[in-house]
């Protein structure tokens, strides 16, 4: 297995330092909504994301050319990967590995396909897509991330992109004017809760040439959320109200139902 | 309409739960059984994460079994006594069957692990009872008598010490094979989801020899007694218990029981005996072919915490 560990942590590095060339343009942002409720009956929606590109004096007059990519990412958790192998004629879970604090939801907009934006090198500095995006696994005593084609890791994207999860869309992005831009945020019905990360990569020429972040909130609202909210929290309470209600149920049967 | 299952984690047609809740409570009722070896692979096979199924059916259990425990006290068909030791070893069966459970989540092979029982539980008992039910059947065919119960052959069951006169069921027992009894009954329950009466009443009628008059009812305490321990633990140790999953199974499944109670009074016991058999095999075999035939994705997600709020 060739893992990438090195690189991934040459590739931070170099992004903490890339920050610093003077500012030539600036990025203006906002969401449609900051904070989405999700009821029960959600069945999915969209935010959008509104930006503009300012212009200063610093910047050269004939740049026009803009790329834009939008990574959003949502609430990170730990997760397990298991794969099945058949052993003694039936089906198993043999192999897992350990995805640590990757995002719940993950998507990827820009305006064009990452290898027309910027170097393949660049797109894994900046990890454009989803094949460059850091995804940390525990093997053993290593952290590290592996290759995009390792069998756990890309069926862990294939299975998070099946519930929309994860996305990549590089046509999402699309500018209005040279320097107006708008992309849609899909978020499905069983989006996870918790706060979203929006990072927002403005490039010309196949170079970074500002970034900025912004943020909204997901919160779930209505009796389920209570519900799993108790659940998990005053375990004793839920069981006692649950086994209430079970004897009580039972108990009307009886009585609705009496025979004698 | 659709409702969100808030533990299980998904949305489903609350009429879909409603009618296997009733389907499933018409069978119970006709056997006389929990009916929870069925529920739970429904359940699995609707799309609810097993480990979910198992919890919430064992409070589903709870409440059919209640309200089949009251009219049996009130027949005076409950043996007290003989209830209180079977619940002594069901308590501890349950509480180690909890703690199994934990513990095969925790390795990723709680699902093979239940799936596996189910296939050897209910392919076993399911073989014997659909065996001894087409044998009573022929024999009754062929005019010979009934017998259930051979008289007067006292196994070594009955050579234990520490007896003890149940005084309803009219029986004199040594104690250990019934707090063993109720141990494997807490346990299964515990890890598979059943309340275990398809099991626990032939026991005792077989091993234990309890009289049919009280064993139906004395096997509904202990079944009822089992599963709100096991809806507990669940709840404490797993946070897995979906209470309105639970509510809708409820619902249907006690008054399924009650139209399964007066179909099942028009059909002859051999041939009750032979059609549950049936049954519990059917689903035996369906886990098992499960089992086999190679799985749409060998890859599976789970989210294991530490997400921090």
């Amino acid at each position: 297995m060739r893992w990438r560990t090195p690189l991934a942590i040459m590739g931070l590095v170099a992004a903490s330092l890339a920050t610093v060339p003077a500012r030539a343009e600036r990025l203006i942002v906002s969401v449609s909504n900051h904070r989405v409720t999700v009821t029960p009956n959600y069945s999915g929606g969209e935010l959008v994301l509104f930006g503009s590109v300012e212009k200063d004096d610093k910047t050269p007059p004939n740049r026009n050319n803009y790329d834009l990519v939008v990574t959003v990412s949502g609430p990170r958790a730990d997760m397990v990967t298991r794969r099945k192998e058949r052993k003694f004629g039936i089906w198993i879970n043999t192999d897992s590995r350990q995805f640590l604090q990757v995002p719940g939801y993950l998507a990827l907009f820009s305006n064009r396909p990452f290898d027309q934006i910027a170097s393949p090198e660049v797109q894994r500095r900046q990890q454009l897509g989803l094949n460059n995006v850091l995804l940390m696994q525990r093997v053993g005593p290593d952290f590290a991330d592996v290759v995009p084609n390792d069998p756990f890791r890309s069926a862990f994207v294939r299975l998070r992109s099946e519930h929309g999860l994860y996305r990549e869309a590089t046509s999402a992005v699309t500018f209005l004017t040279p320097t107006l831009f708008r992309t849609g945020i899909p978020l499905p019905a069983e989006v996870p809760i918790g706060t979203y990360n929006v990072e927002i990569k403005l490039f010309s020429d196949g170079a970074l040439v500002t970034k900025t972040e912004t943020a909204f909130e997901i919160v779930k609202v209505g009796f389920e959320q209570f519900v799993a909210t108790t659940a998990r929290q005053n375990g004793l309470v839920y069981g006692l109200v649950t086994a209430f209600m079970a004897l009580m149920t039972g108990w009307m049967a009886s009585i609705v139902f009496r025979k004698d | 309409m659709q409702l969100y299952l808030p533990i299980a984690d998904i949305p489903v047609n609350v009429f879909l739960i409603l009618a296997m809740g009733a389907a499933v409570g018409f069978v119970s009722g006709m056997f006389g059984i929990g009916g929870g070896f069925l529920m739970t692979p429904l359940l699995i096979f609707v799309g609810i994460a097993p480990a979910v199924a198992v919890a919430s059916v064992a409070s589903h259990i709870a409440a059919s079994s209640f309200s089949g425990a009251i009219s049996y006290w009130r027949r005076r068909a409950i043996d007290p006594l003989l209830a209180a030791v079977l619940l002594v070893g069901g308590t501890l069966g349950t509480a180690l069957g909890v703690w199994t459970f934990t513990f095969l989540r925790s390795l990723g092979q709680l699902d093979l692990m239940i799936a596996l029982s189910y296939v050897i539980l209910l392919t076993t008992v399911g073989g014997l009872m659909f065996w001894e039910g087409l044998r009573a059947m022929l024999r009754s065919r062929r005019g010979g008598p009934v017998t259930l119960r051979k008289p007067g052959s006292h196994g070594w069951i009955h050579g234990l010490p520490l007896k003890l006169r149940f005084k309803r069921s009219k029986i004199y027992l040594s104690v250990i094979p019934v707090v063993v009894v109720g141990l494997v009954i807490g346990f299964i329950g515990a890890v598979m989801g059943i309340g275990g009466g398809f099991i626990l009443v032939p026991l005792m009628i077989y091993v234990l020899r309890v009289p049919t008059s009280t064993v139906i009812g004395t096997s509904m305490v202990l079944t009822l007694v089992t599963m709100v321990f096991a809806t507990m633990l669940h709840a404490v140790t797993n946070h897995l218990v979906d209470a309105v999953l639970a509510l809708i199974l409820m619902i249907g499944g006690v008054t399924g029981a009650q139209f399964g109670a007066r179909a099942g009074q028009k059909i002859r016991g051999e041939h009750l005996r032979l059609l549950l058999g049936l049954l519990v095999l059917a689903v035996g075999i369906r886990f098992a072919v499960e089992l086999v035939i190679r799985p749409q994705d060998l890859f599976s997600i789970r989210e294991t915490g530490g997400a921090p709020p």
